[in-house]
């Protein structure tokens, strides 16, 4: 990778609409994939909405016209044959993403940097389904990408050391330092955060005390930015219960075991901030009726 | 919008802020800095006052100071309509 001017990021969830939001922020070209045209709408309207509304929170302004002109959505894999970084984003499972990095192994140009963005799967197992496996590298951007300015990057055992430098300076280029970690399920990060979350979950689910006195006493006796439950609310609760699974099942371990709280919120549809509601309400629609 | 006309901005607002802050808030008092809610709890109030009340935020108006009370959230909701508070 010689130049770096154009970037695909594939899955337009909550990750991946902030990757291309920062990208494009970051005056580089963006191909946006998603299968579900709908969730690529979707996207867009929110990209729009978080580069005008982010100026509350960073220094930077960014006019929302210029940044959606640089990405390009479009439910076809086939278009990402341009692009020098690959950031592959979509749910974290591990049949879905296997397929989808079989379509990166197709389309994507045999010298792209190729990025995984995965919670807690091992990057190993993506990087033996494509050519030149030593291009590919784990991203683990945090949400929201775009006021976030670190990066859990991810070596794994074939990764080459041009191909480390090469995602350090991509991360660079939109303002972020990249912590390198070992490939292992969970890394550092998830392997700590979901078991604490998963605790945290537990004990609402004993009576030990309320979502919000959790998070208070988090954030006023820790010095927490936020409490455990508006992080997983942030996360995504079926991203948490998912990240579980896997930790459990690569580990066996049972402290990985999700607690039934969680498993019963994801299954009726409260999924966090992304669905409006989770431990806490995130909307603004529901109550403007 | 009819909500809106029947109830005052400041009834509104607490309504509103009832359900992400667990304390009683004094009209004055910043819930940011009280540690209530987090930064990005900003962007929703953003999307909820234009909703609610039919005014558009722009560029400028993008700042916490805005936001960050109920006092100071009706005094630009009064701002933005063009009457006095």
């Amino acid at each position: 990778m010689t130049t770096l001017q154009t970037v695909a990021v594939i899955g337009a969830g909550v990750i991946g609409r902030g990757v291309a939001q920062d990208c494009a922020e970051h005056e580089l070209d963006v191909v946006l994939v998603d299968r579900d045209p709908a969730i690529l709408e979707a996207a867009l309207a929110e990209i729009r909405q978080q580069a005008r509304l982010y100026a509350m929170l960073r220094k930077r302004t960014h006019d929302p016209v210029r940044v959606l002109s640089r990405i390009h959505a479009t439910t076809s894999l086939e278009s990402i044959g341009a692009a020098d970084v690959v950031v592959e984003n979509v749910t974290e499972h591990e049949e879905i993403k296997a397929a989808v990095w079989d379509g990166l192994a197709r389309w994507a140009r045999t010298d792209a940097l190729l990025a995984a963005n995965t919670s807690c799967i091992p990057i190993a197992s993506f990087a033996a389904r494509v050519p030149r496996p030593e291009r590919v590298v784990g991203l683990h951007f945090m949400n929201p990408v775009a006021l976030t300015t670190m990066v859990e990057v991810v070596r794994g055992q074939a990764t080459h050391d041009e191909t480390l430098s090469a995602a350090l300076a991509f991360l660079r280029r939109l303002d972020k330092t990249g912590i390198v970690v070992a490939d292992r399920p969970g890394f550092a990060i998830n392997r700590v955060l979901m078991p604490t979350l998963n605790e945290a979950i537990w004990v609402v689910h004993d009576g030990v005390a309320s979502a919000v006195d959790v998070d208070r006493l988090f954030i006023g006796c820790l010095g927490h930015k936020m409490g455990p439950l508006a992080t997983a609310d942030l996360i995504g609760l079926d991203t948490v219960l998912r990240s579980l699974d896997v930790l459990h099942a690569s580990s066996g371990d049972p402290k990985f075991a999700p607690c039934p709280l969680l498993v019963r919120l994801v299954s009726e549809g409260h999924l966090g901030r992304k669905s409006g509601r989770g431990f806490f309400f995130h909307g603004a629609a529901e109550e403007a009726s | 919008m009819n909500e809106a006309s029947q109830r005052s901005p400041e009834q509104i607002l607490r309504a509103f802020l009832a359900r992400h802050v667990p304390a009683a808030l004094e009209s004055e008092e910043d819930f940011f800095a009280r540690g209530y809610v987090s930064s990005l709890f900003a962007l929703q109030l953003v999307v909820f006052v234009e909703k609610q009340f039919g005014i558009t935020v722009e560029p400028e108006d993008l700042s916490l100071d805005n936001f960050r009370s109920i006092g100071a959230m009706e005094r630009f909701v009064a701002r933005k309509r063009g009457v006095a508070p």
